[in-house]
């Protein structure tokens, strides 16, 4: 049995030893927003957060995890009002096909949660990890650019540690 | 991936009690982003998996801490300064590490190989003490860590032992770490205020590669411009992190102008044995080597800042 809290709420599902937390979110819980890209922790189409941090579902065992708190792309909406940096990829072309789109929201959110002003030179930086085979580059760093504008009013996260 | 065991321990004894238990056919996972793509892949086969993580929160195996060193990191140090180390608790996430106030302060050259590691996702991930052990040559933070002096605490159910990072690694992806141990803490000496280092990663495919060659660069800068001492250590460019000692001797003692960097890189390419891959030839790798040792000397006694290339 794996127990997680998942945008939320406590879900929990039987599972063996090896199962991926990216199979546990799709064929498990049925939230098919996480892909499987490459598998090997290159492409970031399955990126999600794992107690506030960018995790590789692909590469992590669910059960290594017991206890944490999963934050996937169908969890940041706020009471079916769209979190400020998927209303910017509407906007903005921030997607094509929309294959890497939910790992992108994903890695751009912790970038504002962490850094709520990027430059464009950092947004590059922190967004390396998640590929697009739709070469939408441009879009992507114009819409995390507008949600950060947008989301001006939110205090700075100082990086926090002993 | 085949099927296995998975077991969460409770604390580090609980852990070590499991792996003498589960003897050869377990092992230990933090961030997992090694072991289960080995599994994937089928190269690492366990039949038990001890999971780390929940020991994170507890008993320091995550914490980074300034703490007084055993030994000087360089001998002359003034007497007056007591020796540092930052003890770095081996779970201790890439992640943390590269944004650690302490770490980026005091100890500058390892905040910057961590952070050339991959990208931002893996390194929320992966753990120091995890990209020790699984002793793949081609990773950024041994280099950096040989050439500050860096050791590892080793611990299993008969005690402690402390074993030079320098010393740890044996060929590809076999290390010094028996199979009863944990890796429990990295201890990092810190260098003289006055010193410079540089880290430079060769990366000619994709900014988030492994690098084709590595170089990490330290020197206790002198006010006359003379060496004192000099650290230079390879990373991709053998089975293990390679220690360019000739180059080293040829600095030691001497006063560090351009030509005497050239002299010193000149001997790299015969102290490294890369792989021929599809990153490029043993022979290419050989020359690159000695280039970036060059650049990251240059780099590191702040000549050519603008130019210098990372
Ligand atoms: C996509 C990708 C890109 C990468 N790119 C780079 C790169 O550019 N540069 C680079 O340096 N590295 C790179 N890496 C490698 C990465 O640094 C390592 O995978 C990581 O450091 C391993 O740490 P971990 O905590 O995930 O270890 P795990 O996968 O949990 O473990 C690795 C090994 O160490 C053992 N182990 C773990 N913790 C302990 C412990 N405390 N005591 C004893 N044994 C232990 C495990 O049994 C296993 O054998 C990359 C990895 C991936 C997946
Ligand atoms: S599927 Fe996980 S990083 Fe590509
Ligand atoms: S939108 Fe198609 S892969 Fe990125």
């Amino acid at each position: 049995m794996v127990k997680l809290k998942i945008n939320g709420t406590e879900r929990e599902a039987q599972a063996p030893a090896q199962r991926l937390l990216l199979d546990f979110l799709r064929y498990d819980l049925g939230l098919t927003g996480a892909k499987e890209g490459c598998g090997v922790g290159v492409c970031g189409a399955c990126t999600v957060l794992v107690d506030g941090e960018l995790f590789a579902s692909c590469l992590t065992l669910a059960a290594a995890i017991e206890g944490a708190e999963v934050t996937t792309i169908e969890g940041i909406a706020d009471q079916g009002r769209l979190h400020p940096v998927q209303q910017a990829f509407i906007d903005h072309g921030g997607f094509q096909c929309g294959i890497c789109t939910p790992g992108q929201i994903i890695a751009a959110k912790a970038l504002l949660d962490f850094n709520p002003q990027p430059t464009e030179d950092e947004i590059k930086q922190w967004m390396m990890g998640n590929l697009c085979r739709c070469t939408g580059y441009y879009g992507i760093i114009n819409s995390v650019a507008a949600a950060a504008r947008n989301t001006r009013n939110n205090a700075p996260r100082q990086p926090t540690d002993d | 991936m085949i099927d296995f065991e998975f077991h969460s321990p409770s604390s580090l004894d609980d852990a070590l009690e499991m792996l003498e238990r589960y003897g050869g056919d377990a092992r230990l996972m933090a961030g997992g982003t090694a072991l289960v793509l080995q599994m994937k892949q089928r190269f690492a086969q366990p039949a038990h998996i001890i999971g780390l993580r929940p020991l994170a929160q507890t008993g320091g195996l995550s914490a980074v801490q300034e703490t007084d060193a055993a030994e000087p990191y360089v001998e002359e140090t003034d007497a007056d300064e007591t020796p540092k180390s930052i003890r770095i608790g081996a779970l201790c996430t890439l992640r943390r590490l590269e944004d650690h106030p302490l770490l980026r302060a005091r100890i500058p050259l390892l905040a910057d190989a961590v952070r050339r590691v991959a990208t931002r996702r893996i390194r929320s991930m992966a753990t120091i003490g995890g990209g020790l052990v699984n002793g793949d040559p081609s990773q950024d933070p041994p280099p950096a860590l040989i050439a500050l002096g860096a050791s590892v605490e080793l611990t299993s159910p008969s005690g402690t032992r402390i074993c030079p990072v320098e010393q740890l690694f044996i060929d590809y992806y076999e290390t010094d770490v028996r199979p009863n141990e944990a890796l429990t803490a990295v201890l990092v000496p810190v260098p003289p205020a006055d010193t410079r280092g540089a880290y430079l990663k060769f990366l000619p495919r994709t900014a988030d590669d492994y690098a084709t060659v590595s170089t990490a660069a330290l020197v206790p800068r002198n006010p006359n411009n003379t060496c004192r001492d000099v650290r230079i250590v390879l990373g991709a460019a053998g089975a293990t992190p390679i220690r360019a000692r000739a180059a080293e001797d040829l600095l030691r003692g001497q006063e560090l102008t351009d030509d005497a960097i050239r002299a010193a890189a000149a001997t790299v390419p015969d102290a490294v044995d890369p792989l021929d891959d599809f990153r490029g030839s043993s022979d290419y790798k050989r020359q690159m080597a000695a280039v970036f040792t060059r650049r990251a000397l240059t780099q590191a006694l702040g000549y050519n800042k603008g130019t210098a290339t990372p």
